[in-house]
């Protein structure tokens, strides 16, 4: 898979409704900085940007690399700019791999962001197209009959969603740049919030955020000579299917099964349950979790909510899922992926702070996009491959 | 870094209007068609990169359905751009050279038709100084050209020698969406647009996609007789702030240009994306191309221009002369932004 590469530098803006204090110049360069800062290296040490983001119509600036090529220290250098939908924080971040594992580059800058109080997601989502019926249903609406499908089939109780959600609110709390901050969270509180499109209740939703995040990749030369502990990257896939055709398992996706079998491979994970000492995994619905845990390999089928009820998924269980409080405590849209990514790295740095699983070797990232259609995952090391 | 090669190409035909077919519509024969060309299918594709912009039809995740033209089950490795698919060529040169892909598969795509595009161009700018004020993008090229024209760098029959070229040269391309032969006098007899630009100066607006294929060595070799190997590319990004850039000059272009080596031996061809004619003279400037350069036989961006497909363009039809044996080394060139922003440049050799 060419050069190594790891990651070098982690850098993001504290996740909030509106982030009146900067533009969206100022949001991304933000994190940057950080990333640069703990990269311990400046804006003439990166060779490329790779920009990426979801719809341009979340903050109405077509191609924006265009504009934020000042903001980002682009000007004079490569930059492109990914789009996969939901996925993009995390398949940047792969482009971002593949730049230094071509050996063409030496240090790379990769920078995701989402100002979503610019406009209005759910608008964005559901555009009026000829010849299509006009759904209005947002995400939450398009997803949950399939979650529904998911208890049916397996007579999963309702209250293993509600359990996700307090779960990942909890590691929230021990994560300073975590979007929603709840301190007395608790199951009783998320069963009782609004149901928004059965059986999504409204705490078991991601909420809309504004934010940032970004990443120095560097090859081995690079890392070696950084400041703080790298993570190296054992693998990184993308898979991609139709949003929608005969046979399609919605549950278990054929393309994030396909994705997870290649990163596996490439890293040499042939018993992720065993293996994987920390997951970050993107659930912007609370039924994600039990549903991702099978389709990766990390039980059998039908049986991913017994974990969940078990707690194997808690920061203190053997198989930590979202211990950053993932992305149903912050969703910054085209960053969440990146997020992923490198909260990911972040632990097997031992630099996740009070949300640090102890003694985090191994760790998987993993963004999803579109209608189940679009995945990316990496899988990262404290240990030099 | 691993050696890789342009092995196929293939162009819709070049229309103003392409009425109610969609994009997966417009996309799915010249898929299907380049991939008959070396014989191959969805299944032999290591990893496909599309080039599109959502804001064309005005939809968010717009490129998901574009996906519907190829065959996705089972599930491919796969990405986008938000840029022209030049850098989606560049996204797949990256997956060759990092020894992840042998064979890509890269389209682009777009319908500008049913939009206003010269004032959707606008949101490119920045959002709080820039967008309000509304200049649309053919208003900033004509800043361009008339900047050009004032620090005496061109003259406007300069401007329409290009046109007259581009156009007498799309005759020979049957895909082109205009063609035609003018002398420089009737198009100077033309009335104005936006001053100083007729609109002959101006790229037309144009529905359609194109794909290419792009193959590490080995299976270059073994799928195409003489493939047009990417023997240098790069490309360079400048500041967005209009006022901060010197308009007659395009520092990038250069840049790009001499570190893809375009200098390091003599050019048969070169493929300009230049939706502005005045715009071809500063490439040709910036990119050190001598007069004896056979510049856009294609007929360029001014004969037919499908937003996010026009770089990918320029290097199908270099590849294609070096693939049918009627140039030994060309360039090609993309942009993206206003005002030739940002410039990809590559040398292409048989």
């Amino acid at each position: 898979m060419g050069n190594r590469v790891a990651v070098v530098g982690i850098g993001q803006t504290k996740h909030k409704s509106k982030h009146k204090d900067v533009s969206i110049a100022g949001l991304v360069r933000q994190a940057a900085e950080r990333a640069l800062e703990d990269a311990g290296c400046t804006w003439k040490d990166i060779d490329a940007l790779i920009l990426g983001k979801a719809p341009d119509m979340f903050e109405g600036v077509v191609m924006p690399e265009l504009y934020l090529t000042d903001a980002l220290g682009g000007n004079g250098k490569p930059v492109l700019r990914v789009h996969t939908a939901g996925s993009v924080g995390g398949s940047t971040a792969v482009v971002a791999a593949n730049y230094v594992q071509s050996g063409a580059f030496r240090r790379v800058l990769t920078v995701s962001f989402e100002k979503q109080s610019e406009s209005n997601a759910t608008w964005a989502l559901s555009p009026r197209m000829p010849f299509v019926p006009h759904v209005n249903a947002g995400a939450g609406g398009f997803f949950a009959p399939y979650m529904r499908l998911y208890m049916e089939r397996y007579g999963v109780p309702a209250h293993i969603g509600c359990m996700v959600a307090v779960k990942d609110r909890l590691n929230a709390l021990k994560n300073p740049y975590a979007h929603l901050q709840i301190p007395d969270i608790s199951l009783e509180m998320v069963q009782q919030s609004p149901m928004l499109w059965e059986p999504i209740r409204f705490l078991e939703s991601c909420p809309s955020s504004d934010g940032a995040c970004a990443l120095v990749l560097a090859d081995e030369q690079h890392a070696a000579r950084s400041p703080n502990p790298p993570a190296w990257i054992l693998g990184t896939s993308t898979r991609a299917d139709g949003s929608m055709y005969a046979g399609k398992d919605n549950i278990h996706p054929a393309s994030l099964i396909a994705c997870a079998k290649d990163v596996y491979s490439k890293a040499g994970i042939t018993d992720p349950r065993r293996q994987i000492d920390v997951a970050e995994l993107y659930v912007p619905f609370s039924w994600y979790e039990p549903m991702y845990l099978e389709t990766l390999g990390l039980c059998g089928e039908g049986e991913g909510w017994k974990l969940v009820e078990s707690g194997v998924t808690a920061l203190d269980g053997d198989v930590p899922i979202n211990a950053s409080g993932g992305v149903l405590s912050s969703n910054p849209i085209g960053a969440s992926g990146m997020l992923r990514f490198g909260e990911a790295a972040l632990q097997v740095r031992g630099m996740a702070g009070a949300h640090q699983v102890e003694g985090a070797r191994l760790a998987i990232g993993h963004a999803f996009g579109g209608a189940h259609s679009y995945y990316a995952m990496w899988a990262v090391s404290a240990d030099k491959p | 870094m691993r050696e890789a090669a342009i092995i196929g190409y293939t162009q819709s035909a070049q229309r103003r209007y392409a009425g109610a077919a969609n994009e997966s519509e417009l996309i799915m024969p010249v898929v299907r068609e380049v991939m008959q060309s070396v014989g191959v299918s969805q299944k032999d594709i290591d990893f496909t990169c599309s080039g599109s912009c959502d804001y064309f039809q005005g939809a968010a995740f717009a490129f998901v359905e574009g996906l519907n033209a190829v065959a996705t089950a089972p599930p491919i490795r796969e990405s986008h751009v938000e840029m022209d698919a030049a850098w989606a060529l560049y996204e797949c040169l990256l997956k060759i050279w990092s020894g992840e892909a042998d064979l890509c598969l890269v389209y682009g795509f777009s319908k500008s038709s049913p939009g206003e595009l010269r004032s959707v161009l606008t949101l490119q700018l920045d959002p709080y100084y820039q967008v309000p004020l509304w200049p649309d993008a053919i208003s900033l090229a004509a800043l361009q050209a008339r900047a050009m024209l004032d620090a005496g760098i061109i003259s406007e029959r300069d401007m329409a020698e290009v046109v007259a070229r581009s156009r007498r040269a799309a005759l020979a391309n049957p895909k082109a969406q205009l063609s035609g032969e003018s002398s420089v006098e009737e198009l100077l007899a033309q009335p104005g647009f936006v001053s100083p630009l007729r609109r002959h100066d101006c790229a037309p607006i144009t529905d359609g996609a194109s794909a290419l294929l792009v193959a590490s060595a080995e299976t270059a070799r073994r799928l195409c007789a003489r493939p047009a190997w990417i023997r240098g590319i790069d490309h360079r990004m400048e500041t967005g702030m209009l006022g901060a850039r010197d308009l007659t000059r395009s520092p990038s272009a250069r840049y790009a240009g001499a570190r893809a080596g375009v200098s390091a031996g003599a050019v048969d061809v070169a493929e300009l994306h230049a939706p502005f004619s005045h715009q071809e003279i500063i490439l040709r400037r910036e990119l050190g191309l001598a007069d004896g350069v056979s510049i856009n036989p294609s007929g360029g961006a001014l004969a037919g221009n499908v937003m996010m497909a026009a770089g990918l363009d320029r290097f199908g039809h270099v590849a294609t002369r070096i693939m049918q044996g009627e140039a030994g080394r060309g360039v090609a060139h993309a942009t993206s932004g206003a005002c030739l922003q940002q410039n990809l440049v590559a040398v292409l050799e048989a």
